[in-house]
């Protein structure tokens, strides 16, 4: 278990959530809005039993620690050992789920057949109702494809890198056409199934969770704007629910790859999973994150202050009149701060301390709002000074280590 | 000032609620029954419960509060915060005071306060679904003991029948000395006698057989998972505070 659980920590994703599976026939668990039931020490949720179920692998992927030419003890779960460590885990209320991987040992098909039917044991053998993730193998036949989609709660396929070049440079034996052509086909599979639904209840469900992907970041040349340009991409065409990033940890020597001593770029993977977030939860779109002019996200502050900075022609804003899309975009501002704030002013005119009480952070937000009060910021500032004092007045845990992006190469 | 001790329930609450209107009182401190200091207040109240003022009350709140609303209340009173009562008798008053629903207000401290106390309320149930770990006992049932910083077992009941409803489980409040137990029935409140240190898990051979087992596999998991190079001790104890420690399988 622990090679197998140790070469699967690197899939970043943890997500339990957004699934809607029931517990209707007595049997164990459930699946709704997930738990994280631990962390690990490097801060990471651990909701689900993470593993391969081996780490024999065809392929040579320069980027992989299971990679065929890379010398390590190989291991393989039996069908049966993974059901058994998957029910007893959540009987514990240790997980909430499995997240089944796997090396491809023979050829993708038979990869898959083996992925699904651990599945299929834990739900009709064993009543289990608890999360299910399965990582779609490339080139798995749509039969099995479908199939899958039954019993699991989410599929994903990793697309590894984030262009195809950079696929091809550190993968040569993958191919993009692979990753793509099951997640078309389980994204028609999703929408038939929503149909479906609405006209029987009694359909059965169909990956309720939907589809994610990961990219893995820095251990190519690609800039932001090309991640998450290709991210959009995704979410666009294929209706992912997540596309994750991964910082590459090198954990092999390779001349095409970071030399081995490089710091894992976890500033930069914080950066544009902000971005992500401005993208999914705040009306921003992705050229207004990143474009021509801006192709790389700023290490010292975040994506959002970063664009405010550019655009001071659209503040200052009045907090107490201004629409909720406007005021989501006012750094300091969350999500959560914005909708009590459109709430709150119905009752009253809000000033600074209300703002302050409803959780914003007023460092930031002073230098682009308005509110019931005659004080306000009246210089008129150079994004640079605004920048210099906002850094100034926040100890961002980052600014010991920033380090340049283009420094890697 | 006036000074009232009350009984501590949620009916007594809304009592001294109907009072207040009733002599027309302006400032009042609330003290629980077991608090007898007398010399230093200027005036003192003692009001017991009384149901039919209670229920006057309760049915005033629910044509100005949604259902949500009063459920809010009743947690809050319920989870036994230090200053929870105070607030939730200065938010009775603004609704009362108040033409219309009053629930997102906040602008006014009270409501304000009352959603952070929801709140926190609510990360300690979330914790608890998250951070409870059975241990399966000889007998098949599986038990879990916790200690959190409020009073939440109750609010757990539906989570854990939900999801496990086919095993025999308890979950023990060590700090409050109740716990719940379903019997792949139904789920009743308990008590249990305790060895001197108050401790179950002192006793492996009460343990099914694969306890063991199961946990050192699931310390090996946990440990196979970490990435050292991307170690992050302040945000893991962001996610895990200390406190909760002494109850998770993998950090014992």
């Amino acid at each position: 278990m622990n090679i197998l659980a140790d070469a699967a920590k690197y899939d970043v994703s943890c997500a339990s959530s957004g699934s809607k599976r029931k517990n209707e026939n007595k049997g164990l668990g459930n699946a709704s809005n997930g738990i994280c039931h631990s962390y690990t020490e490097d801060g990471r949720c651990v909701s689900l039993l993470k593993i391969l179920l081996t780490n024999h692998c065809i392929y040579d992927c320069a980027y992989c620690v299971s990679r065929k030419s890379n010398d390590i003890k190989r291991a393989g779960f039996t069908v049966q050992e993974v059901v058994d460590l998957t029910i007893n885990f959540y009987r514990r209320n240790y997980i909430e789920g499995l997240f089944l991987s796997s090396g491809i040992f023979k050829d993708a098909d038979h990869t898959m057949e083996r992925l699904v039917r651990v599945a299929k044991k834990l739900r009709t053998e064993h009543n289990f109702n608890g999360y299910i993730h399965l990582k779609s193998i490339p080139g798995a036949s749509d039969e099995l494809m479908r199939e899958a989609g039954l019993y699991a709660d989410r599929l994903s396929i990793n697309l590894e890198m984030p262009t195809e070049s950079g696929l091809k440079l550190l993968a040569p034996d993958k191919n993009r056409q692979d990753m793509i052509q099951p997640m078309g086909f389980l994204k028609q599979q999703i929408i038939q199934n929503t149909e479906e639904k609405k006209l029987f209840k009694k359909a059965p469900i169909f990956a309720p969770a939907g589809q994610s992907t990961q990219m893995i970041v820095g251990a190519t040349a690609e800039n932001d704007k090309e991640v998450l340009n290709s991210a959009n991409y995704f979410y666009k065409n294929f209706n992912l629910k997540r596309v994750y990033y991964s910082g590459y940890v090198p954990v092999l020597a390779d001349k095409r790859l970071p030399g081995l001593n490089t710091e894992v770029p976890m500033i930069r993977e914080n950066r544009l999973y902000q971005a992500d977030w401005l993208m999914r939860f705040y009306g921003f779109r992705v050229n207004e994150i990143v474009n021509d002019q801006n192709p790389i996200l700023d290490l010292d502050i975040d994506p959002k202050l970063s664009w405010a900075l550019r655009n001071q022609q659209v503040f200052p804003i009045d907090i107490n009149k201004a629409d909720l899309q406007l005021i989501l975009r006012v750094p300091g501002i969350g999500v959560q701060s914005a909708q009590k704030i459109i709430s709150a002013r119905q009752f009253r005119k809000l000033n600074w301390d209300n703002i302050k009480a409803l959780g914003v952070a007023i460092n930031r937000a002073k230098y682009f709002i308005t509110c019931n009060s005659n004080i306000f910021e009246k210089r008129d500032l150079m994004g640079t000074a605004i920048k210099q004092f906002i850094l100034a007045e926040s100890q961002s845990k980052y600014l010991k280590k920033i380090q340049p992006q283009l420094s890697l190469f | 000032m006036t000074t009232i001790i009350y009984d501590a329930t949620f009916e007594g609450l809304l009592t001294v609620v109907f009072e207040i209107y009733e002599r027309k009182l302006l400032q009042v401190k609330l003290h629980k029954e077991e608090f007898r200091n007398g010399a230093l207040f200027e005036e003192v109240l003692t009001i017991g419960t009384d149901e039919i003022k209670a229920k006057r009350v309760l049915k005033g709140l629910k044509e100005r509060l949604s259902s949500e609303g009063i459920k809010r209340l009743y947690i809050t009173h319920m989870a036994e915060m230090p200053d929870s009562d105070i607030i939730l008798l200065g938010y009775i008053r603004h609704v009362f005071d108040s033409e219309r629903n009053i629930e997102e207000d906040y602008g006014n401290k009270y409501v304000l306060r009352l959603s952070e106390l929801t709140k926190m309320i609510g990360r300690e149930r979330h914790r608890m679904e998250a951070f409870i770990r059975f241990q399966k006992l000889s007998d098949e049932t599986f038990y879990a003991a916790i200690e959190p910083d409020f009073n939440v077992l109750p609010l757990l009941i539906k989570h854990f029948r939900d999801r496990y409803a086919d095993q025999k489980w308890i979950i023990y409040d060590l700090k409050r000395k109740y716990g719940i137990y379903y019997d792949l029935e139904k789920v009743e409140y308990m008590e249990v006698e305790f060895s001197a240190d108050g401790n179950y898990s002192k006793l492996p051979e009460i343990y099914f057989e694969d306890e063991q087992l199961y946990q050192h596999l699931w310390k090996n998991y946990f440990n196979s998972v970490n990435i050292p190079s991307r170690k992050n001790l302040r945000l893991h104890l962001r996610h895990i505070p200390k406190r909760y420690w002494k109850h998770l399988t993998e950090k014992i």
